[in-house]
């Protein structure tokens, strides 16, 4: 009954995506980390290889996969770059899946086909200057005027939101008040739109190679039939669409953990003090297999959160716990694997400093790790 | 057009690949067995020259019956249908067996080109494509960059050591390929759903009408005769500049017939 082998299909995706990032990825990984360039090249590629559209059915352009294949997909380029990896995660399950769940068959067959085929990418703007965790403390306001939605506000740190194939960024926007309560909604704006506008790049301490943006809306205006999903259902909506991206996320995490394992395996073995290889001192061994140890665990906590998903149950606190589990073992073993590299790990031209840079965001970005303490104690009735 | 590629299974080339020490032939119990590289290359080539000049993609393989994963990779890139010769009694067959079995096989299914990688990572023969070629009497156009079809006629661009000679030829013809020809297609998902409906014809010794005889271990022309593993790489030769560097250098380099 309880069965973790791959399917043959799934299985051959993986070794596919999985030679992809060794053969194209791997190696220009650090040029572009170095430059802080968006890596249109390679993005081109996974979109040729239909990485945009696999959770998404055929009729709308999608590869008829689900999203434990997305998770996969992730997952093996994490191992080689966490930058093409989370442009991956952000476009598909922040950009192109609130369309997919929550838009009427219009909207759904207007941007799916473009944003499944890589030909466009999309962003989510949740997360405002004044606040990511409490989303329900959004500033962003929309007033519908006419037929037409007036959008004003900021919104930070937004993924994929400023590259030249951003074509639709939706955002959660403040639509009025009922019961006292501010009433959120999320809106599709199309880019380019006017008033729309993004700032300077930010300067990151990692994931140089992914697009993060701060954007403004000054006077937007989109046709009212840009709303996605019911009015003043925006916040419960994103909620679950975080919920879904919390098992992307960790799938990324699991890449980045266990990129620095097989890292770590090589150079232990190669690198000698003392007249024998590192690896053979047992606090370097062991250090190694308790990292080998937090990639397979994080693997199983998302693999376990997606099943739940894909079976239609309820998935929360198992995705909650993947992405807790998975993001605090990447950072983990992010450091260790820096400290096994000694001074070279401190030296970007090594993919472990990258690791490193990249590892941190993952405790703070779609959940912080204190929010998914909070999701999980929730869960238990605390 | 009717293209067959012919595609195979080798161990992988990041293993540790090793022979049988009973019988000498490949270990291909040992590694993992993967589309040999090149052969990526031949698929590419194929699918092109579909998609320019329509027609069918019929991959072509022999090789035990795990090559059937290597045969799902070709599928999914985008070919239309496989047919896999599997039969113990080819086993240990070299170069000459191997043309041989193909050719009956070629010759049933019928072709207007084929095409393959110009050397396998294993056996590493590069003879296959001009065996072929006499086997089915077709012209023989090697070590293909360049595939271009008009009509009746194929002309390929043949890499050489001081750049590349035009030859020419009329169909059928059989064609190989060097890696410099394209860059192969990753399959998408969809193609990899889609490979597992498509069909994979397999064929035996006999059904392919190919005289047991005369393949296999026993009947093959050639033998191994011994092996032994390759010794471990030497340190290298350090050459310390004392105002004669470029000197040594050069000594160095004329020692090993380089200059
Ligand atoms: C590179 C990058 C990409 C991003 N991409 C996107 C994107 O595409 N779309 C998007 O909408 N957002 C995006 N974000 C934003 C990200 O999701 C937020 O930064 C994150 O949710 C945290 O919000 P905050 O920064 O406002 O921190 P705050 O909410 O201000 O939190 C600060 C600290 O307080 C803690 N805290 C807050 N509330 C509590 C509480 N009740 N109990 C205990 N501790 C608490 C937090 O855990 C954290 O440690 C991105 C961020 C980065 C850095």
């Amino acid at each position: 009954m309880l069965d973790y082998r791959l399917s043959d299909e799934l299985e051959a995706l993986r070794k596919t995506v999985e030679q992809f990032a060794r053969e194209v990825v791997a190696p220009r990984a650090a040029e572009y980390d170095e430059r802080k360039e968006f890596p249109y090249d390679i993005v081109r590629q996974m979109a040729e290889m239909g990485l945009f559209g696999l959770p998404f059915p055929e009729e709308y352009g999608g590869m008829g996969g689900d999203y434990f294949a997305l998770c996969l997909a992730i997952e093996e380029l994490a191992r080689a770059d966490s930058s093409v990896a989370i442009t991956l995660e952000a476009g598909v399950s922040l950009g192109a899946m609130p369309v997919y769940r929550f838009g009427t068959e219009e909207q759904r067959r207007e941007w799916l086909p473009r944003l499944a085929s890589g030909e466009a990418l999309g962003a989510f703007g949740l997360t405002e200057p004044g606040g990511g965790s409490d989303a329900g403390a959004t500033a962003t306001r929309a007033v519908l005027d006419g037929d037409e939605w007036v959008i004003n506000g900021t919104k930070s740190f937004i993924t994929n939101s400023g590259t030249n194939i951003t074509r639709l960024v939706t955002v959660t926007a403040v639509t009025g008040e009922s019961d006292g309560r501010k009433e959120i909604s999320s809106i599709m704006v199309p880019v380019p739109t006017e008033g729309f506008a993004v700032a300077k790049d930010y300067s990151k301490v990692g994931w140089h190679a992914s697009d993060t943006h701060e954007i403004t809306f000054t006077d937007v205006r989109v046709p009212s039939a840009n709303l996605l999903g019911r009015r003043g259902r925006g916040y419960a909506n994103f909620l679950s669409i975080l919920d879904e991206g919390r098992i992307a996320i960790a799938a990324l995490a699991t890449g980045l953990a266990q990129a620095c394992v097989d890292e770590c395996v090589k150079y232990a073995k190669e690198r000698h003090a003392f007249g024998r290889p590192i690896g053979s001192n047992q606090a370097i061994a062991f250090k190694i297999a308790d990292m080998e140890m937090k990639a397979h665990m994080s693997r199983l906590a998302y693999y376990r959160a997606a099943e739940k998903m894909l079976r239609g149950e309820p998935f929360k606190k198992e995705a909650a716990i993947a992405k807790l589990y998975s993001s605090e073992a990447a950072v983990d073993n992010a450091r260790e694997a820096t400290q096994i590299h000694g001074g070279y790990g401190f030296m970007n031209e090594f993919p472990v400093a990258r690791h490193w840079r990249d590892s941190k965001i993952l405790e703070i970005g779609e959940g912080t790790s204190e929010v998914q303490r909070m999701l999980i104690a929730r869960e238990l009735g605390l | 057009m009717n293209i067959v590629v012919c595609v195979k299974q080798v161990p992988d080339t990041a293993t540790e690949r090793k022979l049988r020490p009973d019988d000498k032939t490949i270990d291909r119990e040992a590694a993992e067995g993967v589309i040999n590289e090149i052969c990526e290359y031949a698929v590419e080539e194929a699918l092109r020259l579909k998609e320019a000049h329509g027609g069918e993609v019929t991959v072509l393989t022999m090789g035990p019956s795990k090559a059937t994963d290597t045969i799902r990779k070709a599928l999914a890139m985008g070919a239309d249908k496989a047919v896999h010769l599997v039969d113990d009694a080819l086993h240990g067959s070299d170069g000459l067996q191997t043309s041989y079995a193909l050719a009956q096989v070629l010759k049933k299914i019928g072709f207007d080109v084929v095409i393959l990688g110009s050397e396998s990572t294993d056996a590493r023969m590069g003879t296959l494509a001009a065996m072929l070629a006499e086997r089915l009497d077709a012209p023989q156009l090697s070590l293909a960059n360049k595939v271009e079809i008009d009509g009746s006629t194929i002309r390929i661009q043949r890499l050489t050591d001081y750049g590349f000679d035009r030859v020419e030829a009329s169909l059928p013809a059989v064609v190989s390929v060097v890696e410099k020809i394209n860059e192969p297609r990753y399959p998408s998902f969809k193609g990899i759903m889609a490979a597992k409906k498509k069909p994979v014809e397999t064929l035996s010794v006999a059904d392919a009408e190919i005289d047991a005889a005369k393949v296999g271990l026993a009947s093959a022309a050639t033998e191994v005769v011994d092996f032994a593993v390759a010794p471990p790489r030497a340190a290298g030769t350090i050459v310390k500049d004392e105002g004669d560097g470029g000197v040594k250098v050069a000594e160095f380099l004329a020692s090993k017939k380089f200059v």
